[in-house]
């Protein structure tokens, strides 16, 4: 076991870790932070999408072992200090960006990244950045939505 | 996965005699290397993370005007640093996978990997590139020797890639869209001295250069040039549930079709 500190949500943690143990797993297990989902497992699905360094990341193809002295940001750190939804969220909520919610978490913080890079994306833009995050449910159209609006563009014509 | 201890080097000297250990293995961004050690198909006793180690990181011009590029820098930089010297690899690297992959991915890794569906391989062997390792120096045509298979020796350590930059080029990548993987796909390089025409994704034996291809667009740099050619042989191409021999011998050539009509 090695001894493994970072800063998760602007908060500092640290914890013991193998070798082998996944960034996600440390964050669900060993943090309590079980708003990050492993939908896969396989690095396919992007519902483990957190931000390492500021950058999108898949938490089950990551060793937390690695991400000693990392910023790290999840979901639970997407939400307004007064613990109403970000913006991203609210636009998820409003859109019906979601159905069961499952790969949500991936979807807004791979949304973040994005618009971090591209804050004016385009709807095609949006869609290749979403290359790899998996919906079962919605059939994608609302998700494109939600990330226009959350960008402050007009949805009237996205996904139509 | 089984248990294993990581080491973090942060030199190449140091990662070089970690690996020298019984059962120790190379990690670069591990997008190939984790899920294959989430389904125990390698059980290596010690990981060596390549990733704190500066000296093989980063796109530099080097002095031969060849494009240089650290074997431990992520495809997502390679999409955004080559973009203004190498626009056909630098777009080859944005394609591959999805942000997430690209963010972690690296050359060194998807290179010493060798995937027959690979991209890297394909803009590596058609750009003539040479493989930089900590002990030698390997050219693309010596490097590539089969599915996973390559010149690297045991511990060996891809520390850089040069790329000849070629006068126009392109990767047509017909998308797998389950894996993210090429279907199949097709790397052209126009130099002033001859085309080159790599293929992955279509030969049980990996990336290969199509010499029919490259003899003709040598001549006459055109898509005609390719439609007057037969596609390369079924015969020893991947056969899956994604598709046949000869739809991949098929695919060959309308990609390398399309990418000479597309080659900036
Ligand atoms: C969802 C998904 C989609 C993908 N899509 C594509 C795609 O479209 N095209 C594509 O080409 N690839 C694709 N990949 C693979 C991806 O590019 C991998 O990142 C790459 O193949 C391996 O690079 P890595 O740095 O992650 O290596 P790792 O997984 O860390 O290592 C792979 C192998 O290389 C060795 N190694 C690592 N670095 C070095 C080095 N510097 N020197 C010597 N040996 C080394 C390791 O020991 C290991 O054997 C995809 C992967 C995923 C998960
Ligand atoms: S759980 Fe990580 S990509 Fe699916
Ligand atoms: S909302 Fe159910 S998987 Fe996306």
């Amino acid at each position: 076991m090695t001894k493994v500190s970072m800063t998760v949500n602007g908060k500092t943690v640290s914890g013991e870790v193998e070798g082998r143990t996944l960034l996600v797993e440390f964050l669900r297990e060993g943090l309590g932070l079980t708003g990050t989902h492993v939908g896969c497992d396989t690095s396919q699905c992007g519902a483990c999408v957190v931000h390492v360094n500021g950058e999108a990341t898949k938490s089950c193809t990551t060793f937390a072992s690695l991400c000693d002295g990392a910023e790290v940001t999840t979901i639970e750190g997407m939400a307004n200090p007064d613990g109403s939804l970000g913006k991203i969220q609210q636009a998820f909520q409003d859109h019906h960006g979601l159905q069961c919610g499952f790969c949500t978490p991936g979807m807004v913080m791979s949304a973040a990244a994005l618009l971090k890079d591209n804050p004016k994306p385009t709807e095609a833009e949006v869609r290749h950045y979403l290359d790899g995050n998996i919906c079962r449910c919605t059939g994608y159209h609302n998700i494109v939505k939600a990330i226009m609006a959350a960008s402050g563009q007009d949805v009237s014509i996205a996904a139509e | 996965m089984y248990a294993f201890e990581i080491e973090t080097p942060s030199t190449v000297q140091d990662a070089v005699a970690a690996l020298k250990s019984e059962g120790a293995q190379a990690l670069g961004g591990g997008h190939t290397l984790i899920p294959t050690l989430k389904s125990r198909l390698a059980a290596p006793e010690k990981l060596v993370a390549l990733s704190g180690i500066d000296e093989i990181k980063g796109v530099r011009m080097g002095d031969d005007s060849r494009l240089c590029i650290g074997g431990g820098t992520t495809h997502a930089t390679v999409a955004a640093e080559a973009a203004g010297h190498y626009p056909g690899l630098a777009r080859l690297a944005s394609l591959i996978g999805d942000p997430a992959v690209r963010n972690r991915g690296t050359i060194g890794g998807s290179l010493a990997n060798n995937d027959p569906s690979a991209c890297y391989p394909a803009g590596t062997l058609a750009s003539g590139a040479t493989i930089v390792t900590n002990a030698r120096e390997i050219a693309a045509d010596d490097f590539f020797q089969g599915m996973f298979t390559t010149a690297l020796d045991e511990g060996e350590i891809i520390t850089e890639v040069k790329f000849p930059i070629p006068e126009k080029s392109f990767y047509a990548k017909m998308l797998q869209p389950a894996s993210r993987f090429p279907l199949t796909a097709v790397f052209v390089a126009k130099f002033a001295d001859g085309v080159r025409v790599a293929v992955t994704g279509a030969s049980e034996s990996g990336v290969f250069r199509w010499a029919e291809a490259e003899a003709a667009l040598s001549s006459d740099f055109s898509k005609a040039a390719v439609d007057a050619l037969s596609a390369p042989p079924a015969d020893g191409m991947i056969g899956d549930i994604h598709g046949t021999p000869e739809y991949r011998a098929h695919l060959v050539k309308v990609m390398t079709g399309r990418a000479v009509e597309n080659a900036a």
